[in-house]
């Protein structure tokens, strides 16, 4: 049996990642003013992709640079593996009062939320990459959605000056102070995630002034 | 479910009226059905004349302008800032705005679904009667016109005041009364004085004036030795106290004044001095009232305790540039004025942040203000550039003493931003740990500049020659200067590599005497008049100045002046220069304020044709000293 499944090509997946799959069959507008964005972020037990897990996902939809608060996703998920360091951190206490989901219940209702968007994130290849872990563990494939990162935007839209160092990395804080945000709920993935949305919009239009902006173009800076 | 987002604008919410006198879960319900808008400066929020939104709007950061459109005529009506509600008609009435809101900077909104408030507004009277209220006088805040007696800089007037009406308007009067006891020392009395920067002080018994005692009163009677330092406050008072009801005009307090050749007269309730004071007029205020003048607005920035009212202060700081403007006043006399007023901001603005700090500064130190500041040819709201000089420290004191000027900065830079001066984008300011250092690194990074220049390290000290110190200890940039200028002397190497930056922007006409407009980026096909126009000039004028080895000349249009003594046979063409850099300037001055922008950019086909040949004019200019620059340093071998 387990040689045959090796030789099956199509691996059944459950009905929640085909809806999610499905959703990438038409292409995504052309400007950045059409297409919908989901701006989030992860608090997790570390920095290790292996073993650390997700604690809180924190994620809103921006659309036309709006936000609307009605429709924010915030979850908290219940821990089998919990590292008391990191509470001191982010505050979230196994069993706190927040009600709390399941890894797996979160990450489902989090596809249902994000569908094709683009998704972003400061630092998003570790955000993707938690994210991923859970897919894996719960045997499915990686997310489809394109990707943008607040860090490299921020950085291409520095002016060139040989007084920026351009390989410099820039943290959220560090961005907020430059862009006039100001930290309140900093460490909850739900406010990190603002933060991270206020500083989106304002960078994009300081990259693309235009009013047809191209998603495109945003992608291209993104390196 | 959990939505810290909405609790966070159910907190933002809470401090401003109307939401002030919501319930808490009122609140959080308006709050969870928020939009939350981002508008860049200049786009519109709404339109005169287009359909209402379901939606009317609180500005959470940011500024809103409220405008009028009629027979052509574009009226500003009211401001918008943090917390304050617009675009409320849709929610008293099916009909189209009658007014428009564009964004005067770059603004986060809470636009609130008037579906959901309008149940709150029945069941609540207070807040629909505050909502009709500032709907129907079209400021946003009803209450405000009881504060209207407070220093003007607090609370933007509703209506200018038409100067020929202006002494009959009713005089304003500070309520916040600064009084002492009969018994107070006069020791203690004048402290407070000091600490509360004011030239009088009431003596009060139950509330009713029964003296006053001013600056003159101490100095006539304590200084000169009647009295020893502590001697009770009544033996030295003006009495009796000349009072008047409230409703006095100026023109009744000005002779008044004169008449009792005193500075400051009493509000009391009935004009006796029988009645509770409610507050006292000084001939300060007085002066201040009447606006934008250059001393009225010196004396306000001197005591302004916010920088918010720093920052209504550099709004009346505009008016009056765009008024010399439009008079065409001199624009070397414009320059010196709006940079007295520019340093006076500063400096309050470092003394506050020198405030906030909890200790004093560990060493002595130098602010600086870099570039357009430092050269006193910052018109507009341009970019700040600065940096911070401190005095050498044993090795084991540098971290904390750095860690402690950094912080400062910090404080500062900020400030600095709320008030209008943007953020310098290559982060050349006090803040950034390579430009806040003691004077010993200082000199070895100007050594390290001059000493073996490349091109970039050569646009990097550029700047520092044009510095101007906006507070501190001079000897600290005194020092540094004169080792700057040891440096340079006789540095062919350095003054030709510093020629061959100033000549990196060539002549802005192009071969068949177009102008050359920008190809690519944000600004395609507008004329960067800074780039092309104003740094060559500014380059040249420094380089040249450098050769005879002048300093303490930063202003383009003096360096030139002082050129053209310095090199009669150049004369003409320095002086032309001089003109040149002045009219630049002008031009900048002028577009920045028809655009409420930084004058960078502009459109070409919006000039008029006399404009285009006066700007060609200039270019001539610019590529004529370039010419000179070549041949004196021989630059063509850097290039």
């Amino acid at each position: 049996m387990a040689m045959f499944s090796l030789f099956k090509k199509k691996k059944e997946y459950p009905k929640f990642w085909t809806d999610y799959q499905n959703k990438f069959k038409t292409n995504p507008p052309e400007t950045i003013e059409e297409n919908s964005f989901v701006v989030f972020d992860t608090e997790t037990t570390g920095l290790d992709l292996k073993k650390d897990r997700i604690l809180s996902i924190g994620a809103l939809k921006v659309q036309g640079k709006t936000i609307e608060v009605a429709n924010i996703f915030e979850r908290y998920i219940n821990q089998s593996t919990f590292n008391p360091e990191t509470v001191a951190i982010h505050g979230i206490i196994k069993n706190d009062l927040n009600p709390n989901t399941t890894e797996e219940d979160a990450i489902i209702e989090f596809l249902e939320y994000i569908g094709n968007s683009v998704l972003v994130a400061h630092h998003i290849a570790f955000d993707v990459g938690m994210i991923n872990k859970v897919l894996h563990r719960m045997g499915l494939p990686r997310l489809k959605n394109k990707t943008l990162d607040t860090m490299l935007l921020y950085r291409a839209s520095r002016i060139n000056s040989n007084l920026i160092d351009k390989e410099r990395n820039y943290s959220l804080d560090e961005l907020a102070e430059n862009l006039n945000i100001s930290l309140k709920d900093r460490h909850t993935a739900a406010g990190d995630a603002y933060i991270t949305a206020i500083a989106f919009l304002k960078i994009v239009s300081r990259v693309s002034n235009q009013k047809n902006g191209r998603l495109k173009d945003l992608i291209r800076l993104n390196r | 479910m959990k939505n810290t987002i909405a609790e966070r604008i159910a907190d933002f919410l809470k401090r401003f009226p109307p939401f002030d006198l919501l319930k808490p879960h009122q609140l959080l319900e308006i709050a969870q059905q928020v939009k939350v808008i981002y508008k860049q400066k200049g786009e519109y929020v709404f339109q005169q004349g287009t359909q209402g939104h379901e939606l009317f709007y609180v500005v959470h950061k940011g500024a809103v302008a409220i405008e009028k459109t009629e027979n052509d005529q574009v009226r500003t009506l009211d401001k918008c800032d943090e917390g304050d509600a617009f675009g409320l008609r849709p929610l008293f009435a099916n009909e189209h705005y009658k007014i428009s809101a564009i964004v005067e900077e770059e603004s986060v909104l809470y636009a609130i679904p008037i579906e959901t408030f309008k149940p709150l507004i029945k069941r609540n009277y207070r807040v629909g009667q505050f909502l009709i209220e500032s709907f129907a006088s079209n400021t946003r805040n009803p209450y405000s016109r009881e504060h209207r007696g407070k220093l003007y800089t607090e609370e933007e007037d509703q209506e200018e005041i038409t100067p020929e009406l202006f002494e009959l308007q009713p005089v304003k009067f500070v309520k916040n009364l600064i009084s002492c006891n009969k018994g107070d020392p006069v020791s203690e009395v004048a402290k407070m004085m000091s600490k509360r920067k004011v030239g009088s002080i009431l003596v009060l018994e139950n509330q009713i004036p029964v003296g006053i005692v001013t600056d003159k009163d101490i100095r006539n009677t304590i200084a000169v030795g009647k009295y020893p330092i502590d001697v009770a406050v009544e033996k030295i008072m003006t009495s009796p106290v000349i009072c008047y009801q409230k409703g006095l005009t100026i023109a009744q307090a000005q002779v008044a004044m004169i008449k009792h050749k005193i500075s400051h007269l009493c509000i009391t309730k009935d004009g006796t001095p029988n009645t509770k004071a409610i507050g006292i007029v000084s001939e300060h205020d007085i002066i201040v009232s009447q606006g934008n003048n250059p001393a009225a607005l010196i004396k306000a920035i001197k005591r302004a305790n916010k920088s918010k009212s720093l920052r209504a202060i550099r709004e009346r700081v505009m008016h009056l540039l765009s008024g010399y403007i439009r008079q065409n006043i001199p624009m070397t006399h414009v320059s010196k004025i709006i940079f007295e007023l520019n340093d006076a901001t500063i400096k309050r603005v470092i003394e506050r942040s020198l405030e906030k700090m909890n200790e004093h500064p560990p060493v002595k130190f130098a602010w600086m203000s870099l570039g357009s500041q430092g050269r006193k040819e910052q018109l507009l709201h341009t970019d700040q550039d600065n940096a911070i000089i401190f005095q050498d420290v044993p090795e084991s004191e540098l971290e904390a003493t750095k860690a402690y000027f950094i912080k400062l900065a910090k404080i500062a830079n900020k400030s600095l931003y709320t008030i209008g001066f943007d953020y310098c984008p290559a982060d050349m300011m006090a803040r950034n740990p390579s430009w806040c250092l003691p004077l010993s690194q200082w000199k070895d990074q100007f050594e390290d500049w001059m000493v073996n220049p490349e091109n970039e390290d050569i646009l990097l000290c550029s700047i520092f020659f044009d510095y101007d110190i906006s507070y501190g200890d001079v000897h600290l940039t005194n020092q540094l200067a004169d080792h700057i200028f040891q440096l340079s002397e006789n540095n062919q190497i350095f003054l030709a590599a510093m020629a061959s930056v100033s000549l990196r922007s060539p002549s802005p006409l192009g071969f068949f005497r177009q102008f050359l407009i920008e190809s690519n980026g944000e600004h395609k096909d507008f004329f960067d008049l800074k780039k092309r126009a104003l740094m060559p000039i500014t380059d040249a004028g420094r380089v040249l100045i450098l050769h005879h080895k002048i300093k303490n000349i930063n202003n383009t249009a003096e360096r030139f002046e002082k050129l053209a003594s310095l090199e009669p046979q150049n004369s003409e063409l320095y002086l032309s220069c001089s003109y040149t850099a002045k009219a630049l300037l002008k031009f900048r001055t002028k577009q920045g304020l028809m655009h409420k922008d930084t004058g960078r950019f502009i459109a070409l086909d919006a000039l008029s044709k006399e404009e285009r040949i006066k700007l060609k004019r200039c270019f001539k200019t610019i590529s004529e000293v370039q010419e000179l620059i070549k041949l004196r340093f021989k630059v063509s071998s850097f290039i």
